[in-house]
């Protein structure tokens, strides 16, 4: 079971371990195994099918495994919790399709995002405070969305709406982010911004991005991870993964 | 805290309402009792009765608005709170009948001696005190809606699957209410009630006291369903509602989301079923019928879910029609009714008051845009002119 | 359907009452001795009665059968004008006379004009011997059965002789088996000795069955302590067989419930397993079906009386087209606009539910509208010790049928094909060629035409009435859901498993206690495995 160095754990920020899992004899998941650094910013490529929102699932409590580890921070096991209790120990996670409260004003998204205490009371007697008007003030800037803070989340653009989601995953304040497809329908301008924006979120956290765009990769300039098939294929830099034999036949040849 | 959570509630079109309800639950009653039956102005006994039914009614369509409308949980078991509401209610009214029964048992009702038994069951212990019935009337309907819930909602039951459990157990509920030997006077239900509170329940002075509770038993569950919905949990609610797997992944637990709102919901809609049953004079298993509590679901579609003032608006709309109709052709009511519930679901999915509102903020919309496009060429005529 | 079985059996005895008197034709000077001795039963001593009876029980003819039944039950009196002996019934002041021998009815006479021919208990145990006898000793092996099976249901200790006699003579295994039974009985309650008592209280209880169970119980209060212990243990192995036949019974009814909720939940499967349509307006297609086979019958009773056996498979076809039209108008004249809104779909439905509801309360009136059963589904038969009727058989029989074809049209035809492509993937279905929207509408149709045909068979069993459909929404929707949603398979075990379910708690609960009970199950059950018995499982599922 154990395939990766259980030495590499205790500093990691993620580390899965032998992780299976499948459906109805569908191995969505083969024993993989990776770890990310903290602060890291990492890039996972792989082709349909390959087990990369399965892996996504895995990690923020919405799927069990059948087998294998996954620590967040090297000791919090993260199979025995759910959604609401690892968004709260500071996971985050971008969904593929952009997913917004499309009948709430930005600002309303970004402060139902914010990393406040999560209750039902503390909730329904919460008053904004300064403090928090400063910091979603600074995540508008940051995300682009400033003059919009007004509108409905519906009414914007699908770039924009990407955005909104990255910026509530920023108000979340998570250590960890997994953004899946974040460029998928963006135009090239909105592409190489995001990839300045990811890069610039990546300072202060880990980042683990899931993408098909091998442009946008490029871009990022990180160690890129390849999965096929439920488990990983090859790591290293973008030029070493996309020069591996099996890389090109299974995802890049085609 | 609780300041703020009122003050959030109260905004321009809520103030309205409230003050209209106030004042109805002042004036009508008033003119009810102080004008004579020949003056112009006079309300007949028989129409307070009637609008202090609707009013219940509109209470009942407030709460299932605020699970259904703002967190998307369609209940179809809304009217099993209401009934239950209306059961304790009614034990209550049952027991201050005491030795006024035909057969003049001063401790058990009619129907139990008519079953033979010869001491009271346990759950009738304390109904002949008046705080403990309303006290019942809120809590049994929550603790129903809380373990319901909890079990329902922590397993992630959504969507029809949860319509269709919560119409399963208002049907449950149902034949469990038709037995005899679950103590609640099975087929015939409670009825033949004397008075309330010492004041006979069919003098006219108790039907207005009745109607004006009803009133501000709207207005004030108005004022709370407002304050909830205006705050940040409001806004939670609405997103559980159109982005249920967002809200978990922001750390939100939504089952507790859920849970509380469905709780509170069902105790709105106790209060509504207790506040009923003396006004109609009877309660019977057939207040569980799933039957009602989907033509709840249509007041509120009629009105416009997710909003607050539309489930009053559609349920006193829908009665009102009912009572017209059933009188003049009581034939096509359910024509009506069922030509309404595909009506409203095709042509009219936001309800009367949603969609002018929809109307009012694009009208607005439209004005501000004309109103910026004059200002612009106006701050544009000056540079031609030069 | 009570009268109308009362008639029938009316008509079997007529014409059996024909048959005896072509027979009793044949031979009348026979007769015309037989009338002079029970002419003589009259007017004399008990003595010389039994004397009478033992001569006539030796001609062994069994057209003197009538003649003593009637003496026994004290219904034979002789005519004081004439001396003959008639067997009465009393009608109003008159007695209505039937000749002994013949059958044949002979007029009414004043009650005073007739003497009743004396009996008493010596008598009446004399003629239940030689009437044992006679019939024992009949040629005809079906009188033979019936006359042991009586001595079976009431054993007397004067039926031995007879018996002992008749089993030496018997050739018909059948028969034989039963005389043997009779003996056993009829041993326990005679003074014979003690082993042949042990021997027969064996085969007493070999035979099973509550009658054995009263009868050992009555010989355990006189019996002799020697055979105490046999006759207990006996006891104890027919309860337990009877609580095994009595949980056989329970089962059976389960099967039969399941198979009824199959038929009502079948076309539910379709239009809400496969296609996810919440349609409320479902029970109302099963109500519809049941209305096209009263319509049918209608019609058949006017015009084609004769035809009445056939009345289901004319309805059959008509209400699987009259529902299914109904559902295609539905689909795309409703439900089309309300794709992936199920919640409005569910509204929209339940409106159409009332409205049809309404129209049907217009047309027929809010009453019950009676339903006949055609010959083949009346009656019932016995199996060990379960009664089954015929009607309950069948519509198992029938809702296996309809799932099978159901199955086979979605598993091996084009049209099933394109219906789980569709339902499957509707982009890529829709790219390849296939019309989504006819798909759509035609499986519709069909899932209603199915609720159509399951009314069909409702009807047989049901109250047909506006009403009808209401009852079986729930439990549709519990079974489907319960089953699992899109899984024709599910949908037949989570028939069958709450029908059986509901049956097994019904004699300890009550009917509606088990009912709430199974409610409250499903409910639980639900919460534990939300998407059912036979969940898909995977990211398909979510999306």
């Amino acid at each position: 079971m154990n395939t990766l160095a259980s030495n590499a754990k205790p500093t990691s920020i993620l580390y899965l371990d032998g992780v299976s899992v499948s459906f109805d004899g569908f191995k969505a998941l083969n024993s993989l195994s990776f770890v990310i650094e903290p602060g890291e910013l990492r890039a996972i490529i792989g082709p349909n099918g390959a087990g990369k929102t399965t892996m996504m699932d895995i990690i923020t409590g919405k799927t069990r495994p059948d087998a294998g580890e996954v620590f967040f921070k090297g000791t919090i096991d993260l199979t025995q919790k759910d959604e609401a209790e690892i968004a709260q120990l500071g996971i985050g996670r971008k969904f593929q399709k952009p997913t917004v409260f499309e009948s709430h004003t930005v600002w309303d998204n970004l402060e139902l995002a914010l990393n406040r205490n999560r209750g039902v009371f503390s909730t329904l007697f919460y008053r904004l405070t300064a403090d928090d008007k400063a910091r979603i003030e600074e995540i508008l800037s940051t995300v682009r969305l400033a003059n919009r803070r007004d509108d409905f989340a519906a009414n914007l653009s699908h770039g924009q709406k990407q955005w909104l989601e990255i910026g509530m995953l920023l108000a979340q304040e998570p250590e960890l982010l997994l953004v899946d497809e974040p460029v998928a329908g963006m135009t090239d301008a909105e592409t190489a911004e995001t990839a300045i924006l990811l890069k610039e979120i990546a300072r202060t956290r880990s980042v683990v991005v899931v993408e098909h765009d091998m442009g946008f990769i490029r871009d990022l300039g990180v160690k890129v991870t390849c999965l096929a098939e439920g488990s990983v294929l090859a790591e290293g830099s973008i030029d070493f993964v996309s020069a591996d034999q099996r890389v090109i036949e299974n995802y890049l040849g085609r | 805290m609780i300041t703020s959570f009122i003050l959030k509630a109260l905004d321009r079109n809520i103030v309205i309402v409230v003050a209209l309800l106030l004042a109805i639950a002042a004036l009508v009653p008033a003119l009810n009792l102080l004008t004579s039956p020949d003056h112009p102005l006079h309300v007949p006994t028989y129409i307070v009765s009637l609008f202090g039914k609707y009013f219940t009614y509109a209470l009942l369509a407030l709460a299932l608005d605020l699970v259904w409308g703002f967190c998307g949980i369609l209940s179809l078991g809304h009217a099993a709170f209401f009934a239950l509401g209306g059961y304790a209610m009614g034990m209550y009214l049952m027991r201050q009948i005491g030795a006024r029964g035909s057969y003049g048992n001063p401790l058990l009702p009619d129907f139990m001696v008519f079953l033979n038994w010869k001491e009271l069951p346990w759950f009738w212990y304390g109904f002949d005190m008046f705080w403990f019935a309303a006290l019942m009337a809120v809590l049994v309907p929550g603790l129903l809606a809380f373990v319901f819930g909890w079990f329902a909602f922590r397993s992630r039951v959504n969507g029809v699957y949860l319509s269709i459990i919560t119409q399963a157990m208002t049907f449950a509920l149902l034949l469990a209410f038709f037995r005899n030997d679950m103590g609640f006077g099975g087929n015939n239900g409670l009825t033949d009630f004397k008075d309330i509170m010492g004041y006979s329940i069919q003098s006219n002075g108790t039907r207005s006291a009745l109607f004006a509770a009803s009133a501000i038993a709207l207005a004030l569950s108005l004022i709370i369903a407002s304050g909830i919905v205006r705050s940040k949990y409001g806004k939670i609610l609405v997103g559980v509602r159109d982005a249920e797997s967002r809200t978990r992944f922001l750390g939100y637990r939504v089952e507790h989301m859920k849970l509380f709102a469905f709780t509170v919901s069902a105790m709105m809609a106790g209060v509504a079923g207790a506040l009923y049953v003396p006004q109609v004079g009877i309660i019977n298993p057939g207040e569980f019928d799933p039957a009602n509590s989907i033509e709840v679901v249509i007041w509120t579609a009629v009105g416009g879910r997710g909003t607050l003032i539309g489930p009053i608006v559609g349920a006193i709309l829908v009665n009102g029609g009912k009572s017209i109709f059933t009188a003049a052709f009581p034939e096509f009511w359910l024509f009506a009714l069922g030509g309404l519930f595909v009506l409203v679901t095709l042509f009219l999915p936001k309800g009367i008051v949603g969609t002018a509102r929809h109307f009012i903020e694009r009208r607005k919309e439209y004005r501000k845009a004309k109103a910026d496009e004059a200002a612009r060429a106006f701050a544009a005529e000056p540079q031609a002119a030069e | 359907m009570h009268a109308r079985l009362i008639h029938r059996f009316l008509q079997c005895l007529l014409v059996a009452f024909c048959l005896v008197v072509t027979l009793f034709a044949t031979d009348l000077r026979a007769a015309d001795d037989l009338r002079a001795m029970i002419n003589a039963l009259g007017g004399g001593s008990f003595q010389e009665s039994q004397k009478q009876v033992e001569a006539l029980a030796k001609t062994g003819d069994p057209k003197i059968v009538p003649a003593l039944e009637a003496l026994s039950e004290g219904d034979l009196y002789q005519r004081k004008a004439d001396g003959t002996v008639f067997i009465v019934k009393p009608a109003g002041s008159n007695f209505k006379l039937t000749d002994a021998l013949t059958g044949d009815a002979a007029g009414e006479e004043a009650k005073a004009a007739l003497e009743k021919v004396k009996v008493n208990n010596g008598l009446r145990r004399v003629i239940r011997a030689a009437l044992g006898g006679l019939t024992l000793m009949s040629p005809d092996a079906g009188v033979r059965l019936q006359a042991a099976s009586t001595i079976l249901r009431t054993p007397s200790a004067d039926a031995l002789e007879g018996l002992d006699a008749a089993l030496a003579a018997e050739t018909d295994g059948t028969v034989k088996a039963v005389l043997e039974k009779a003996l056993a009985a009829s041993v326990l309650v005679s003074d014979r000795p003690v082993d042949e008592k042990k021997a027969a209280i064996a085969t007493v209880v070999q035979t099973g069955g509550r009658d054995s169970l009263s009868l050992l119980s009555g010989a355990l209060l006189s019996a002799d302590e020697s055979l105490r212990p046999d006759i207990e243990v006996g006891i104890k192995k027919i309860e337990d067989q009877l609580a095994l036949w009595a949980a056989g019974q329970n089962i059976w009814y389960g099967l039969s419930l399941g198979s009824v909720l199959l038929l009502a939940a079948i076309g539910l499967a379709i239009t809400f397993g496969v296609m996810g349509i919440i349609n409320m307006a479902h029970g109302e297609m099963v109500m519809l079906g049941a209305y096209t086979t009263f319509v049918v019958q209608q019609i058949i009773r006017d015009s084609y009386p004769a035809l009445f056996d056939w009345s289901l498979a004319i309805a059959l076809p008509l209400a699987f087209l009259v529902t299914g039209a109904v559902g295609l108008v539905m689909e795309r004249g409703i439900i089309r606009f309300l794709y992936g809104r199920p919640l409005e779909t569910l509204l929209a439905t339940w409106g159409v539910s009332l409205i049809l509801q309404q129209a049907v309360r217009s047309i027929f009136g809010p009453t019950n509208q009676e339903v006949g059963n055609p010959s083949w589904m009346s009656g019932a038969f016995d199996l060990g010790g379960l009664t089954i009727t015929w009607n309950r058989m069948w519509i198992i029989v029938f809702s296996l049928a309809v799932f099978g074809f159901l199955l086979f049209l979605l598993k091996k035809t084009p049209m099933g094909l394109q219906m789980r492509a569709v339902t499957q993937n509707r982009r890529m279905a829709s790219s390849m060629g296939i019309r989504t929207p006819w798909v759509d509408a035609l499986t519709f149709a069909l899932g209603s035409g199915i609720a159509g045909i399951a009314g069909v068979a409702l009807s047989q069993i049901d109250n047909v009435s506006p009403n009808l459909g209401q009852g079986y929404i729930i439990d549709s929707f519990m079974v489907v859901v319960f089953g699992g949603v899109g899984n024709l398979w599910g949908t037949l075990v989570g028939a069958f498993t709450l029908g059986i379910l509901n049956k097994v708690l019904e004699p300890y609960a009550g009917a509606v206690l088990g009912k709430i009970l199974v409610l409250v199950l499903i409910i639980l059950f639900i919460q534990k495995r939300p998407r059912g018995l036979f969940a898909l499982k995977g990211r398909a599922v979510e999306a």
